[in-house]
């Protein structure tokens, strides 16, 4: 082995080895055992957000079928035109309803689509998180095969 | 090979990032063959940066769909790197950077 290719073999496993450092100071959310446990969708925002008071507002905006014939895939997307810091997505017959959470950073737009499962014909509520206040949107989805696993 | 598929497209200085993890995603309530219940086994945490700082972060409940999949958008430039990781129920992780396009 020449000194050329000895250096660039060094270089590479120096640039492997950054790439590892590099790698735990991501950021994660602080996982919030009890709101996802939470039996009840009120239950679940007070230990999310420390509170469950919320207003249903026509700025948040949930898109999820009237049907889903598949339970396991159900697409739920919501937006919303309020200065958002959080979205969450709550399943009210789901076991704990609470199935999605998400923190959006000043930058990030006020979105969130994901496919959650849901066991039974259920109400969806979009909740938005804006200026410490709780917005609410709810649409009911007729499953016709829970996507539970019971 | 990672099992996470990102798309990242950036238009008008907002990026629109389109992501799938490969996962079980095991709710705790299916039961196999013999009739035993599967463990709960899911992804707890993703979490995405971009430009230096974190750009998105959501926590997932056994609710959210096997093989999750996950659309946000934030503002950002094309040619930087989007880093997205998550972490499972059991400890495990992965991340997978992309250039946004």
């Amino acid at each position: 082995m020449d000194r050329r290719s000895v250096l660039k073999a060094a270089g590479v496993m120096t640039a492997a080895a950054t790439a590892l450092v590099a790698l735990p100071r991501l950021a994660w959310a602080a996982y919030s055992e009890k709101a996802f446990k939470a039996k009840g969708s009120a239950d679940a925002l007070s230990n999310l957000y420390g509170a469950n008071a919320t207003t249903p507002s026509d700025q948040v905006k949930l898109k999820a079928p009237d049907i889903a014939e598949n339970g396991a895939v159900v697409p739920v997307e919501v937006e919303t035109d309020l200065q958002a810091d959080s979205i969450a997505i709550l399943i009210e017959k789901n076991p704990s309803p609470l199935a999605i959470s998400a923190d959006l950073p000043a930058g990030t737009k006020a979105m969130v689509k994901t496919r959650c499962r849901m066991g039974e014909t259920t109400n969806v509520t979009a909740v938005v998180k804006s200026g410490g206040k709780l917005y609410t949107a709810t649409k009911e989805v007729k499953v016709t095969i829970g996507g539970c696993g019971g | 090979m990672s099992t996470i598929r990102i798309k990242a497209k950036e238009r008008n200085g907002v990026v629109d990032v389109k992501t799938l993890m490969k996962h079980p995603m095991e709710t705790g309530l299916r039961k196999d063959k013999d009739g035993k219940k599967i463990p709960e086994h899911w992804i707890q945490d993703v979490s995405a940066e971009s430009g230096g700082k974190t750009v998105f972060t959501a926590s997932f409940n056994t609710s959210i769909s096997k093989d999750p999949y996950l659309s946000f958008a934030f503002a950002g430039k094309k040619g930087d790197t989007l880093v997205l990781s998550w972490k499972d129920s059991a400890g495990a992780t992965d991340t997978a950077e992309v250039k946004i396009g």
